[in-house]
């Protein structure tokens, strides 16, 4: 036991717990995972993007050498539920089936036609060559607007369209009058290519049956283990209370990860009928047509403004990419885009309206941002051909725009009401760091001399809506769970604390972070303090995490839980004290009578004394264990502004990002290190989104880019040095003032290397380079201009 | 089956295997070794990176067969007793993992680095790690990480 206290954690830049084991290989990946008489399962997936099953055959592969047992779509259809959608965006919604193993078509090349199960991964893999499997091709739909005409081929035939939703969203003055009224309007059409968003640790599930009790432990790598929990409930019919699932170390996710995915209920059904543990991992070949996408959208926008620069209006018409199945919240994807095309400025007139299409492709989903890097992209992208067309500096343009940071809270035209902000502070920020003037005059100096190596400047401003989310948005949205988040903490005899978190971390550190909130609440040393997560039966409720919300949701209900453990404690200590509630004063995890400082208790004593508790009141819980369940009342709104300089080669096209410099306001800061390490992966996706990165399919819908040598995640040397500095408008509706920073970086960077490369391009007349910005596709935008 | 016979961490170790099997799939499903990952299936991510025979190599790129006679280090054999190397409590101390599935990759290619070039510069750790995939980090803790131990000049 120790009386030492610690005060003010939060703001500590704290090396991380997790780290230990990390670096040393001690690790619980699921892949690691192994038990008694395991068996291996491997899943024969569709080589065509679209094709009717007419006969499958897994006879042969019983014949190879350790396999125990081999299915076919029709022998798991039965007790085998179609796999949830749980974001019906409107009334209307077309909602396909969705088996997690085709029975009679597959709809994307990857969409799994058979299994095996067998003693080892080899052997597996093998087997899966066995299986006969005859298919008669159906054409392929991969053009999202032709596949809204009328004679399309249809990617459910049975449901007549492959128009899945249209969801609008029209607010203010009508934007047809505002565009009669405007100065200016300036229209666009920009592309989201699919993304495949490549966590290191592929996903793999393992499921061990307890057959007597009919109860099931499934491991897997996900982002939600409680969700997942209920959907499995509800996919296989095993009861919830005999499904336990426990996500072990994560090896990130991105959003990737955060889905009920058909692997996961194969493994499942597959060890209840055979009831033998079984566990699939996926190769990351397999893993590119197999977990979600992102992205995949093309924007129509259109902006309406005076002269003087002043926004009137913004119309956006958006088709988006489901691909050939809605998963868990695939259509709510650009739902949440919807609200943040409006951004950090004021405006008149909002006129939005979102198209989902069915196409025979990979489902998508949520990746790092998840709809609102698409939003970012095309209003920072647009305000910079406005600020083009008016002759205005880019940031000269924004500025006339943007919320004073004395407005808030401001209810944004999209509805949002942005609790704080001070968008001025980031950018006056950002500016200074970056020397945003000295660069400009460099670049006017290449310009004039003809330089074959042009210099851009590209700014990107952003807010987004992180903490999600308060339950009754969700309700109006048609989500179809709630946004609260849970956090017990059990207070152990000895004085050493368990935090009990509902939301599951893969590589976040939430261990660290929610052990300085809890340590600086009750006062104990942060070494004092463990975190327990990502287990069903230990941390038993939860809504896990993706969007941001961990810190803001689930670090506050942490807070809120350590004041209720205060709370209680506080009683015991008046007892233990002899004096009244009120007379005691709590310090620096030091309960002490007020004018007496000798009477004194530590709440880690206290937890001793509880444990033993043999004299309290009648009445009084021997317990200073709490438990807080927090549904939000606010979104959180963290905002920023990025810099990027690029040197262009115009004989090669190649891009070279010669500094990056951003100021993330992401309120009060519980971890820096933490933040500045979320801050600099965000910035690699979303700049690996502008450069790199693209799932090519080709006419017949074969994912081309397939391998990890075709498709091109960044490595060191790809990657530039980033400044990140931070600005702190803290938010007011947690009480921690905190607002969210994993998808910052990401949802910033796009719009901040894309606008460079356009504005080093603009004297040859270039005002747009489709996403990634090759060096092939920079070189043919050159070549097709003249210079001005 | 192929006899082999193969130092790993320190300990020797006498298996039959298959002439197709993985050194990392032996390392992992054979050994229990688990702390050497999977990342790809086509050697792009480096994941998967020990020492043979002190050089560093992507273990899903090397026969466990090729391995016999060997000696193999992985990520579980750089701490002894309970002793981090530098390059390890730089890693920690300079955040240079968030997830930490690449990390093991990532310090058995920055040792082999080291030793090879004791001071490299920012330019030159990034492309020694070129081979190196990482999701979280962005590569720059990872670099500071990589300089911090070479400026104190300790074994990695």
């Amino acid at each position: 036991m120790t009386d030492q206290a610690v005060q003010g954690e939060v703001g500590r830049a704290r090396p991380r717990k997790e780290d230990a084991r990390l670096i040393t290989g001690q690790t619980n990946w699921t892949d690691n995972i192994s038990v008694n008489g395991l068996l291996h399962m491997a899943i024969l997936r569709s080589p065509m993007a679209h094709a009717r099953i007419t006969r499958v055959d897994v006879s042969p592969a019983l014949e190879r050498p350790g396999v125990v047992a081999a299915f076919s779509g029709a022998d798991l259809a039965e007790g085998l539920g179609s796999l949830p959608c749980a974001w019906p965006v409107t009334e209307d919604i077309v909602l396909p089936d969705h088996p997690p193993i085709a029975v009679d078509e597959v709809r994307h090349a990857g969409d799994p036609v058979a299994l095996v199960v067998a003693r080892d991964r080899y052997a597996a893999a093998d087997a899966l060559e066995a299986i006969e499997v005859d298919y008669d091709p159906l054409p392929p739909v991969l053009d999202l607007e032709a596949a809204l005409a009328d004679d399309s081929p249809l990617v459910h035939s049975d449901k007549g369209t492959n128009r899945c939703y249209v969801w609008p969203l029209k607010t203010g003055e009508d934007f047809d009058s505002v565009r009669r009224r405007a100065e200016v309007t300036v229209k666009r059409r920009y592309v989201h290519q699919r993304l495949i968003p490549n966590a290191m640790e592929p996903r793999a599930v393992v499921v061990t049956p307890l057959a007597a009790s009919g109860e099931y432990t499934l491991y897997s790598a996900t982002q939600i283990p409680h969700i997942l929990r209920v959907m499995m409930a509800v996919v296989t019919g095993i009861p919830e209370h005999k499904i336990r699932v426990i996500a072990p170390d994560v090896g990130g996710g991105f959003g990737s990860k955060l889905q009920v995915y058909g692997e996961e209920a194969l493994a499942l059904a597959v060890a209840r009928r055979i009831g033998r543990p079984v566990k699939w991992t996926e190769s990351r070949s397999e893993g590119y047509l197999a977990t979600h996408h992102g992205r995949g959208m093309i924007q129509d926008i259109e902006v309406a403004a005076n002269r003087d620069g002043r926004l009137l209006g913004l119309k956006v018409d958006l088709l988006t990419d489901m691909g050939a199945y809605l998963m868990l919240v695939t259509p709510g994807i650009p739902i949440l885009g919807a609200f943040m095309y409006p951004a950090i400025y004021k405006m008149d007139s909002y006129d939005f309206t979102c198209t989902g299409v069915f196409t025979t492709r990979t489902p998508t989903d949520a990746y790092r941002g998840a709809g609102r890097p698409e939003a970012t992209f095309a209003i920072e992208r647009i305000m910079d051909e406005l600020a083009h067309e008016l002759g205005l500096d880019p940031v000269e343009l924004r500025r006339r725009n943007w919320i004073g940071h004395e407005e808030f809270p401001y209810t944004s035209i999209a509805g949002l009401t942005y609790d704080t902000g001070n968008y001025e502070a980031a950018t006056e920020k950002a500016l200074a760091l970056f020397d945003y003037d000295k660069l400009r005059a460099e670049q006017a100096d290449r310009n004039n001399r003809g330089d074959t190596v042009r210099l851009g400047i590209g700014v990107s401003t952003y807010t987004e809506m992180c903490g999600l989310a308060p339950s009754r948005v969700l309700r109006d949205l048609r989500y179809a769970a709630g946004g609260w988040e849970a956090a017990s903490i059990r207070m152990l005899p000895t004085g050493k604390v368990e935090v009990i978190t509902g939301t599951s971390p893969h590589g976040q550190g939430h261990v660290t972070s929610w052990s300085q909130i809890a340590a600086d609440v009750l006062g104990v040393p942060f070494e004092d303090v463990e975190v327990v997560h990502g287990d069903t039966k230990a941390a038993p409720q939860g809504m896990d995490t993706y969007g941001s919300r961990s810190l803001v949701v689930g670090g506050s209900a942490v807070h809120h839980a350590a004041v209720k453990v205060v709370d209680k404690a506080r009683k015991i200590a008046a007892h233990l004290l002899e004096a009244s509630e009120q007379d005691l004063e709590f310090s620096g995890g030091v309960f002490s009578v007020k004018g007496s400082p000798d009477a004194r208790k530590t709440i880690q004593e206290i937890a001793f004394e509880t444990f033993t508790s043999h004299d309290l009141p009648d009445g009084l819980e021997p317990s200073i264990n709490a438990e807080h369940l927090l549904d939000p009342e606010n979104f959180s709104y963290p905002h920023g502004t990025h810099l990027c300089a690029v040197e262009v080669d115009t004989e090669t096209g190649q891009t070279r990002i010669r500094s990056y410099v951003c100021v993330d306001d992401v309120g009060k800061v519980v971890n820096p290190t933490i933040v500045e390490g979320q801050v600099h992966g965000g910035l690699a996706q979303g700049i690996a989104q502008a450069l790199y990165e693209e799932a090519v399919y080709d006419d017949e819908g074969n994912l081309v880019s397939g391998t990890m040598a075709d498709y091109l995640v960044p490595s060191a040397p790809d990657l530039p040095e980033f400044t990140t500095e931070r600005t702190e408008t803290p938010s007011t509706t947690n009480p921690l003032g905190v607002k969210g920073v994993g998808e910052a970086g990401t949802i910033a960077s796009t719009p901040a290397v894309v606008n460079a490369i356009v504005d080093a391009l603009r004297p040859f007349g270039v005002n747009d380079i489709r996403m990634p910005c090759t060096p092939e596709r920079v070189w043919r935008a050159v070549r097709s201009q003249k210079e001005a | 089956m192929t006899h082999i016979s193969v130092k790993v961490d320190g300990t020797t170790y006498e298996d039959d295997v298959e002439p197709r099997l993985l050194l990392v799939h032996y390392l992992r499903d054979r050994l229990g070794l688990t702390g050497t990952p999977i990342g790809c299936d086509t050697s792009n991510c480096g994941a998967c990176t020990i020492e043979l025979d002190g050089v560093s190599v992507k273990s899903c790129s090397v026969l466990a067969v090729q391995a016999d006679g060997s000696e193999v280090t992985t990520v579980e054999g750089l701490a002894r007793d309970g002793e981090l190397t530098a390059l390890q409590r730089a890693f920690h101390e300079k955040h240079a993992l968030q997830c930490g599935y690449c990390t093991p990759g990532m310090l058995m290619a920055a040792r082999d680095l080291l030793r090879e070039h004791p001071h490299p510069t920012a330019d030159e750790i990034r492309h020694a790690l070129e081979g190196n995939l990482c999701r979280c980090t962005g590569y720059q803790n990872i670099v500071r990480a990589v300089q911090a131990v070479s400026e104190e000049e300790v074994p990695a």
